[in-house]
């Protein structure tokens, strides 16, 4: 019991019994998760098990009728959407979600938008508060650029980018906010093997050269046990298995999951 | 050259070929500002009038780009806020005396304070829906006009006294107001451009190509988006003020609907999310109507018709995307032609 608690004061992020519903839906059926500061932890679970409506609920998007998550010592239900970024958390989507009219560079500068605080009227009249952070934040966005191995295409729009190379974009973006939680958002999805060989060492970077705690969704098994200290596995919206996963992986609950239960 | 060089090469190339459109942008701003200097001394009174009208709604027509393109709000409506902008300008100076020249910031600030009295309930709405609620803004504005007579002067409007200029400068008033228009004209396009450069500007852009994920990164979605229509209806509100000083008069009449919708035209027309599509469109929306009437007497607005057609035939990205397409497809030319001859 005092094991349990000490590692619940520890955590950096910790979810306990969540619940959400849309309509007579119930999404998330009181989850309970924590993530230890430096971890890489993995969200796995069939279709529709609602691990990305943890994630929605993670970024403010959807608003859990129980429940409480706190992170580095504060709840984040008391936040607005545009507060988590500010707050230390940045995350990527499922499906591509960029600015599409705009150039990679841009498109990580708006990633570090919470760091600025330059408004309107000084932007306007150029002011040396905004003409400063524009300096620091393209130079924060261009090191992530290179971090993510991409600087070479700073100047390019944007949509001319093939999809690999869109995510990676996407990574940096979240990155440019200096998070000290990155929740990434199936990042293997629709990428070719090489690409996610790649990403497993990319990620393994994020945390160890920037000291950045990563959370992940994913459906690729074989990327998520390959680089996860920790995974939680959902199904229907209940958390049916925590911890290493070499447990997880031979956990009966999430292979029944996985490959279903012979009937009879 | 070997194909990874080329790779490597890439990055100084583009770099290079960057600068070189930065400086020739400035050579053409600075070509337009000498050619806008010189222009009331190579034409009549009477067109050095209608340009400065045309610059005129080039900074309404800034303000409006500001929202709908660049925010992705769609207003038809914004030719409300020319219309508070000028009646502020109006009744400061003939009810309460201010000269002319001081009217001009109240006006738009009178304009800016509506403006994001609507963005609120804006915040709600998205795409046709927000057009609809904002054209009736425009097909209400003249009967508030004529409705709050001992203010406005109901249907008469206000006639106000033209400024002339000064005795020690040698100048007719057509040029003198034109020079001021100029300088604010100028002021305007500086203070537009520098927000669209910075971080708001890449905040409202980011809004309006994703607002899920623009939150995400930390914009305050009702923030921007209600000062984006304040700051909007204060670009198109001194707008409205300068056109009511420099036409002197104001009348419920001349803020019709056709009015908000002419700033829509230009503004698509010159190039929705550009700095520079607001000049085109001032030009189009002031000069296409009169060359309409010029060709044909009988039907000008099918003529006028027919150059909207023609215009976004050629152009459908406005003059303005017009122009950029073009400039980027000669760099792309010329830098595979360095490249040819590198080789």
């Amino acid at each position: 019991m005092t094991a349990a608690l000490k590692i619940a004061t520890d955590a950096l992020l910790e979810v306990r019994g969540v619940t959400v519903r849309f309509g007579g839906i119930v999404a998330l059926d009181n989850i309970s998760f924590t993530v230890a500061e430096g971890q890489i932890a993995g969200l796995i679970g069939p279709n529709g098990a609602g691990k990305t409506t943890a994630f929605n609920v993670l970024s403010r998007l959807y608003k859990p009728s129980e429940g409480a998550v706190r992170f580095a010592g504060r709840s984040l239900l008391a936040l607005g959407a545009h507060q988590i970024a500010g707050a230390g958390i940045g995350r990527t989507f499922q499906n591509l979600a960029l600015f599409r009219s705009m150039s990679v560079l841009d498109n990580v500068i708006v990633g570090a938008h919470a760091r600025g605080k330059s408004g309107f009227l000084g932007n306007a009249f150029r002011a040396s508060l905004g003409r400063r952070e524009e300096r620091e934040l393209s130079e924060t966005a261009r090191a992530m650029l290179t971090f993510v191995g991409l600087d070479h295409l700073a100047e390019r729009p944007i949509a001319s980018l093939p999809f690999g190379t869109q995510k990676r974009v996407e990574l940096a973006r979240a990155l440019a906010s200096k998070p000290r939680l990155l929740l990434l958002d199936e990042p293997a999805g629709g990428l070719n093997h090489e690409e996610v060989a790649e990403l497993s060492g990319l990620v393994r970077r994020v945390r160890d050269g920037l000291g950045i705690t990563v959370l992940l969704v994913e459906h690729h098994m074989a990327f998520v046990m390959g680089i996860s200290d920790k995974v939680v596995a959902l199904d229907f919206g209940r958390v049916i298995a925590e911890g290493p996963p070499a447990e997880v992986r031979c956990d009966e609950r999430v292979i029944r999951a996985y490959l279903g239960k012979a009937e009879g | 050259m070997s194909a990874p060089g080329t790779i490597v090469s890439a990055l100084p190339a583009q770099r290079i070929a960057g600068l070189d459109a930065d400086f020739w942008r400035r050579v053409l701003i600075a070509l337009a500002v000498m050619i806008a200097v010189l222009l009331p001394w190579a034409v009549s009174d009477y067109r050095v009038f209608q340009f400065t009208q045309a610059a005129i709604y080039a900074v309404a027509l800034l303000g409006l780009n500001i929202l709908t393109g660049y925010n992705g709000q769609i207003s038809l409506g914004h030719g409300a806020f020319f219309a508070i902008g000028g009646y502020a300008a109006a009744i400061l100076m003939h009810k309460l005396g201010v000269p002319y020249y001081l009217t001009i910031v109240p006006a738009g600030l009178a304009a800016f304070a509506v403006g994001v009295l609507f963005g609120l309930p804006a915040l709600r709405l998205e795409g046709l829906y927000l057009a609809l609620v904002t054209l009736s803004m425009a097909v209400a504005t003249p009967q508030f006009l004529k409705y709050f007579d001992h203010w406005t002067g109901g249907s008469q409007g206000i006639l106000l006294r033209k400024p002339a200029a000064p005795l020690w400068l040698p100048i007719g008033r057509d040029r003198w107001l034109y020079y001021q228009v100029l300088i604010v004209l100028l002021i305007a396009f500086w203070a537009g451009s520098n927000l669209l450069k910075s971080r708001t500007g890449r905040a409202l852009v980011a809004i309006r190509d994703h607002p899920i994920s623009a939150a995400a990164m930390g914009i305050n979605l009702p923030l921007y988006k209600t000062c984006a229509f304040g700051v909007s209806a204060l670009f198109t509100g001194i707008a409205g003020a300068m056109a009511a000083i420099v036409t002197g008069f104001v009348a419920p009449d001349s803020f019709n609907v056709f009015l908000s919708i002419s700033f829509i035209v230009g503004s698509v027309v010159g190039g929705i999310a550009t700095v520079s599509g607001a000049i085109f469109g001032g030009i189009f929306i002031q000069f296409i109507p009169n060359i309409a009437n010029q060709i044909s007497d009988a039907a000008p607005w099918a003529i006028y018709g027919m150059f909207l057609l023609g215009f976004m035939y050629v152009m459908p990205k406005g003059v303005a995307g017009f122009i950029k397409e073009r400039a980027i497809r000669y760099r792309q030319a010329r830098e595979s032609a360095d490249a040819d001859e590198a080789r």
